[in-house]
């Protein structure tokens, strides 16, 4: 595994803390509405893909 | 903002690149299982299968809504098999791909950037654990028609899965302490000792063996996809660094030697 030291994990300068939040939580919102939606046409358009990678379907 | 920029610009082509893969894999391996599967799910599979919601449901007329909501597309939208059933199918993988690449790409930032592919494909490898595999221990891969627990509290048992697998490896792979390494020990193992919510029965109409392949299948394609989704991530990621040496660098001169 990549072997930083805890340091370095912690020191996240407080410049990237807004673009990378905003980053992760743009991602986590395209996987929540491809894979966790519960409407139904979203579900019957991305159902193989659902079931492909194991999301929580039906 | 040309961090977040890169950051959009690696995981759209990352994401591109393995959720295409991933589409080709499937083609060959999960889908046509899925398929197979629905000639049971529809032969009859399907009240065993979806029972869950017609039962949590009154059954009255008032609750077709509810009902509606989990059946199969009898009403809503959804697409024709074959031609444009597959290109959905390819639109939802390349955009989970860029999801979990941005998400993936986030983090390891977050923990001091990704150096190359090498880097990346540790990533991807914990992305294949903390999304997969861990949340596939408790509740694996299932074909259309079989049997299922409610699906809210299956997908909060999902995320929660996932998110604490994730932790766990971050303070695995981060920290030297026994401090860290008993809580990210209980991390891990937590998820699987509260248990995935299960279905009242595990009766199907879809063959066991059937079920077997399929979760083969996903496990591989899946293994593939976030190897190569980190590897690409962490290869793209070097070479989109514009902009924020150029705002780095006026610190790094004024700084003494």
């Amino acid at each position: 595994m990549v072997t930083n030291s805890a340091a370095s994990a912690v020191g996240v300068s407080a410049s990237k803390i807004i673009p990378l939040s905003m980053t992760a939580i743009l991602g986590l919102f395209i996987v929540g509405f491809v894979g966790f939606s519960h409407l139904e046409v979203v579900h019957n358009a991305a159902h193989d893909t659902r079931h492909s990678l194991a999301f929580p379907c039906h | 903002m040309s961090l977040f920029r890169n950051i959009v610009l690696t995981a759209v082509i990352a994401g591109l690149v393995a959720g295409l893969l991933l589409t080709v894999l499937q083609s060959f391996s999960t889908v046509p299982l899925i398929l197979q599967a629905e000639t049971y799910e529809n032969a009859g599979g399907a009240e065993a299968g979806h029972s869950h919601s017609h039962e949590a449901a009154p059954a009255a007329g008032a609750a077709a809504p509810a009902a509606a909501e989990h059946s199969h597309g009898e009403e809503a939208w959804a697409p024709a098999d074959g031609f444009e059933r597959f290109i959905y199918t390819a639109a939802a993988n390349i955009l989970s791909a860029i999801g979990f690449g941005l998400v993936l790409i986030a983090i390891s930032e977050a923990l001091g950037s990704l150096k190359g592919w090498h880097g990346g494909l540790m990533f991807g490898m914990a992305g294949f654990l903390a999304v997969s595999l861990a949340p596939g221990l408790g509740l694996p891969p299932e074909l259309p028609g079989m049997p299922a627990a409610e699906l809210g509290p299956r997908q909060v048992w999902w995320i929660s899965t996932a998110v604490c697998t994730a932790l766990g490896l971050g303070l695995l792979a981060y920290t030297r302490s026994v401090v860290f390494a008993v809580p990210a020990i209980v991390l891990l193992i937590a998820p699987h000792v509260v248990g995935a919510p299960l279905p009242p029965t595990h009766e199907t109409a879809v063959p066991l063996e059937l079920h077997a392949r399929f979760v083969n299948a996903v496990y591989v394609t899946n293994l593939v996809f976030w190897a190569a989704l980190g590897a690409l991530a962490g290869a793209v990621r070097e070479r989109f660094r514009a902009g924020e040496d150029a705002t780095a660098r006026p610190l790094a001169g004024l700084a003494p030697r």
